[in-house]
């Protein structure tokens, strides 16, 4: 019980440092490929905001409070 | 109707139907401190979401982002994105959510309260609130020289630089005064929603005329393909990471950023928020910079001192359109300038004056000197806006890197109970000595062997020096802790959640 406890906060750490990382894509430095008038680079990073979107309502409906002591306010 | 009558015309407007919204929220306010400050802890989600947003935004998205994705290429979006999309809504949740939980037990206005209750310390209580109003200070200053120069460029001088700044200290006076934070949170809904739509039909009218995102990018690859390319000298990863860092952990102890957190009417609220974050940071700034991005593609010119959008937009949409877009710029600064106001005189009076000159201040009387102070704070930064120090991006930057030292502490203190008042002030204390230092001293070079070494530069290698302070601000307070034991008036329970 303790141990899923603990791999499942560590789960959300890793989740969210990448969330933040490849906010950027590094991969792409100094590509200036463009599609549909826009850089690539700026279509992963619409895309990724998406996926932290879609990462914060995971998380906010599922562990939101669960570090933080309370049950349900 | 002449050219400027009509301008004046849109933007008066706006002001007055701000006011009529104020005017409203003040009707069904009670007066009382936590309803003046805090409405009393019931916004909702539309209205707290974009009441925070339209306080993170000043002049800077209609005229400095713009202004830097014209001329270096439109890399901000990533600063951005990382920095309010990301970062931001972690600590939301982290700084944010723990103080609204924290709050909701103990009844606190403000994090210097906060702070002070914990660790009882009232010299804590003071020191914090002392820092943040420093800070604060320049912070507004730059809000009222962005509208004096806006009025003064609109006009083509014809209202002078310190006339603009001077309309603008008077409405905001009078806006915060009549309508406290329900006011204030109603306008910053308006504003959000007006900012986002306006630039929204920018966007759309000037592709029209330039043949969609593909014809503008195909004329930007011809005069600036650089711009294209992710990355360059100016946007390096350290500027990147730097900036993206420091602003964002800056922001959530900006006062009226910070008093946000206290004022969510649920927990749904706060969630609500946090999801939509990323996406309405996308909506906002995507649009804008890429307008100033493309604008160097498509020949514009923009004279010295003079900002790229107004220039773009009276070269491709209806003089009235334009007059809008500054309309909004201007309703940016007015939302960024009456909260921080409104959050400064709530530090001001619940946590130096009270604590340090008169105890005994009753709550009538408190919401009566909260107007009196932001009278006096927003004169003086008046007086000293009319000075103009330094260029709107540097000296916003610096108050960022100023409130980012104390966040990693507090964070520190929210999640560890071994915390101690002794490790807080240390820590405190010290990372806004070496930042200040950084930021006053000149830059002196010592030769060590054969390398130069700068000492009491801005950055080290292209890393902004607040980051070290940040680290220091932490590695002090967790050390002095734990080397420290508690005072015996400190109570680690006020932070502990669910005990009772």
């Amino acid at each position: 019980m303790l141990m899923t406890t603990r791999l499942r906060t560590l789960g959300w750490v890793l989740t969210f440092s990448v969330l933040t990382v490849l906010s950027v894509p590094w991969f792409w430095w100094g590509d200036s490929r463009t599609a549909g008038g826009i850089p690539l680079w700026l279509w992963w990073h619409i895309a990724w905001m998406g996926v932290a979107t879609a990462v914060f309502y995971l998380f906010s409906r599922t562990d939101w409070d669960r570090y933080m002591g309370v049950e349900d306010v | 109707m002449s050219e400027l009558t009509l301008q004046l015309t849109i933007i008066v407007g706006y002001l007055l139907v701000a006011l009529l919204v104020g005017l409203v929220a003040y009707r069904v306010s009670t007066n009382v401190a936590e309803d003046y400050y805090l409405a009393n802890r019931s916004i909702g989600t539309l209205v707290l979401l974009f009441t925070t947003f339209a306080t993170l935004l000043s002049a800077f998205t209609f005229f400095g982002g713009p202004n830097i994705a014209y001329a270096q290429g439109p890399e901000w979006i990533l600063v951005m994105g990382v920095m309010d999309g990301v970062l931001f809504a972690i600590l939301w949740y982290l700084i944010g959510y723990k103080q609204w939980l924290v709050g909701q037990k103990q009844g606190y206005v403000t994090l210097s309260e906060m702070l002070g209750d914990r660790f009882g310390s009232r010299r804590l209580r003071g020191l914090v609130a002392a820092i943040s109003l420093f800070w604060l200070f320049p912070y507004i200053m730059l809000q009222q020289m962005g509208a004096g120069e806006a009025l003064a460029g609109l006009s083509g001088g014809a209202i002078p630089y310190w006339a603009g700044a001077a309309l603008i200290t008077v409405f905001m006076i009078l806006y915060v005064v009549l309508a406290g934070m329900r006011g204030v949170a109603w306008t910053d809904t308006i504003q959000g929603l007006f900012m986002l739509s306006v630039v929204w039909i920018a966007v759309a009218w000037v592709l029209a005329a330039v043949g969609g995102p593909s014809g503008a990018t195909a004329a930007l690859g011809e005069s600036n393909p650089e711009f294209l390319a992710l990355g360059s000298d100016y946007y390096t990863p350290q500027y990147i990471i730097s900036t993206a860092v420091v602003i964002g952990f800056g922001v959530t102890m900006f006062p009226q950023i910070n008093q946000r957190f206290f004022v969510a009417g649920s927990s749904r609220v706060l969630k609500r928020s946090f999801v939509l974050w990323p996406v309405l940071v996308l909506l906002l700034f995507v649009p804008t910079f890429l307008l100033g991005t493309w604008a160097a593609g498509l020949g514009i010119e923009v004279p010295d001192g003079a900002n790229v959008l107004p220039v773009l937009l009276s070269e491709y949409t209806p003089m009235w359109f334009a007059a809008l877009v500054i309309a909004g710029a201007m309703a940016a600064m007015m939302s960024s300038s009456d909260s921080m106001l409104l959050s400064g005189s709530s530090y001001f009076i619940r946590d130096l004056y009270r604590p340090f000159v008169d105890p005994t201040l009753g709550e009538q009387r408190e919401a009566w000197l909260a107007r009196a102070g932001v009278a006096m704070f927003a004169t003086a930064t008046f007086i000293a806006s009319l000075s103009r120090p330094g260029t709107l991006i540097e000296v916003g930057n610096t108050a960022f890197g100023g409130f980012a030292q104390l966040t990693l502490p507090v964070l520190v203190a929210l999640y560890w109970q071994s915390t101690t008042r002794d490790g807080m002030i240390a820590g405190i204390v010290g990372s806004q000595l070496l930042y200040l230092s950084h930021v006053f001293v000149p830059t002196v070079t010592v030769e060590i062997g054969a390398t130069a070494l700068p000492l009491f530069a801005r950055t080290y290698g292209g890393w902004d020096v607040a980051l070290a302070g940040m680290a220091l601000g932490a590695l002090v307070t967790v050390s002095v802790s734990l080397v420290t034991s508690p005072a015996a008036d400190e109570n680690a329970s006020r932070f502990v959640l669910g005990a009772d």
